[in-house]
């Protein structure tokens, strides 16, 4: 059925899409059908920037148990980090930008 | 009957509608070549969005000789992909049923204006369509049968209700304006085959038209050969059941 279960997190960083990698303003993370995972409801994690239309996103579909180890995994990457004094507050106005590499060899 | 002298012709295509608010949508339309007249259906896409699948089932209708229309429910949610403009109208909740209904009642019109309708018409959905079917069928007068593919959320808790679905389907029953056919697979968790008894329940109550029909061995989404969910028997046997009802109640 579809669940209708999603949460919406407002989120600064990049993304890689199909057609290279973009600014990510927002994560949706529904538990409803996914589109091609072989089950009938998934865990799904759309990072994307709606100001630039549907094509910016970048999916995944994960079964529930991937999804409560992910989360598992980034808390405790995220704790280490803080451990050891690496995390600072992010002004996403001074992320940088990725340049890409266009000179072709 | 189809036999394998006769002229057989088709036209599919996209085109543009008055839907809900007078905004314009766009649409998959899919006839028979010929003078007709011929019956019409509203086919309501699933949550998964206004895709091939949907493209499949209309010119499916069409070769069954209806004139078929598939609107595009999200077409105010952007372009692109059908899936990424799908993905966007899961993050932001669905469409609002009252948007829907006016999607779909633009539909009925402008199959009902053509030339060659019959002015018979029905409307049939599956997944969120299916759910949508049985709002529209009673909500929208001129629709003459309608079909419900295992449709879930048509029993909705208190709780569950919002702006966007401030009413839940089943509470419609006493509104219900058409015969309704109801497809579903008794493994599917939603509905649920208690959530589908309490559906039959209510439509006995109000002494409605009726004929549902649960698959066992089958979940939800069994007519989608493209998913885990395909179940070729129950699926073939859906089709039929879903051709002999609207045969019956619209005439092909």
């Amino acid at each position: 059925m579809c669940t209708m279960i999603v949460h919406n997190a407002k989120i600064d960083g990049m993304g890689k899409g199909i057609e290279g990698w973009f600014d990510l303003k927002e994560a949706n993370v529904s538990y409803d059908h996914p589109f091609h995972v072989r089950l009938e409801h998934a865990l799904n994690i759309d990072f994307v920037n709606e100001a630039e239309g549907p094509g910016a996103r970048v999916a995944v579909e994960l079964t529930p148990e991937s999804a409560r180890e992910l989360a598992k995994t980034i808390l405790a990457t995220l704790e280490e980090a803080d451990a050891g004094g690496w995390v600072e507050p992010t002004d996403p106005a001074k992320i940088n930008k990725t340049v890409p590499w266009t000179v072709k060899s | 009957m189809y036999t394998t002298d006769q002229y057989e012709g088709m036209l599919a295509e996209t085109v543009t509608l008055q839907g809900a608010n007078g905004d314009t949508i766009n649409a998959y339309y899919a006839r028979p070549l010929g003078a007709g007249p011929y019956p019409g259906v509203v086919l309501i896409h699933h949550l998964p969005g206004w895709d091939e699948l949907y493209r499949e089932f209309t010119r499916k209708f069409a070769h069954h000789g209806y004139l078929a229309i598939s609107p595009n429910l999200y077409s105010r949610d952007g372009h692109g992909t059908p899936e990424d403009v799908a993905a966007k109208v899961r993050a932001g909740g669905g469409v609002p049923d009252s948007q829907m209904v006016g999607d779909v009642q633009g539909s009925l019109n402008f199959l009902t204006s053509m030339a060659n309708c019959t002015g018979k018409v029905g409307v049939m959905g599956t997944c969120s369509g299916g759910r949508h079917t049985v709002i529209c069928a009673s909500k929208i007068d001129g629709f003459t049968a309608a079909a419900d593919l295992w449709g879930g959320r048509v029993v909705m808790g208190q709780e569950t209700l919002n702006e966007k679905n401030p009413v839940a389907p089943i509470d419609m029953t006493p509104d219900l304006k058409v015969p309704l056919l109801g497809l579903f697979g008794g493994d599917d968790g939603a509905p649920s085959p208690p959530e589908v008894a309490q559906h039959e329940a209510a439509l006995k109550a109000a002494g409605k038209e009726y004929e549902f029909h649960t698959y066992p061995g089958a979940g939800h989404g069994f007519f989608y050969y493209d998913r885990a969910a395909y179940r070729q028997e129950q699926a073939v046997d859906g089709w039929n059941k879903l051709f002999a009802f609207f045969a019956k109640h619209l005439g092909s």
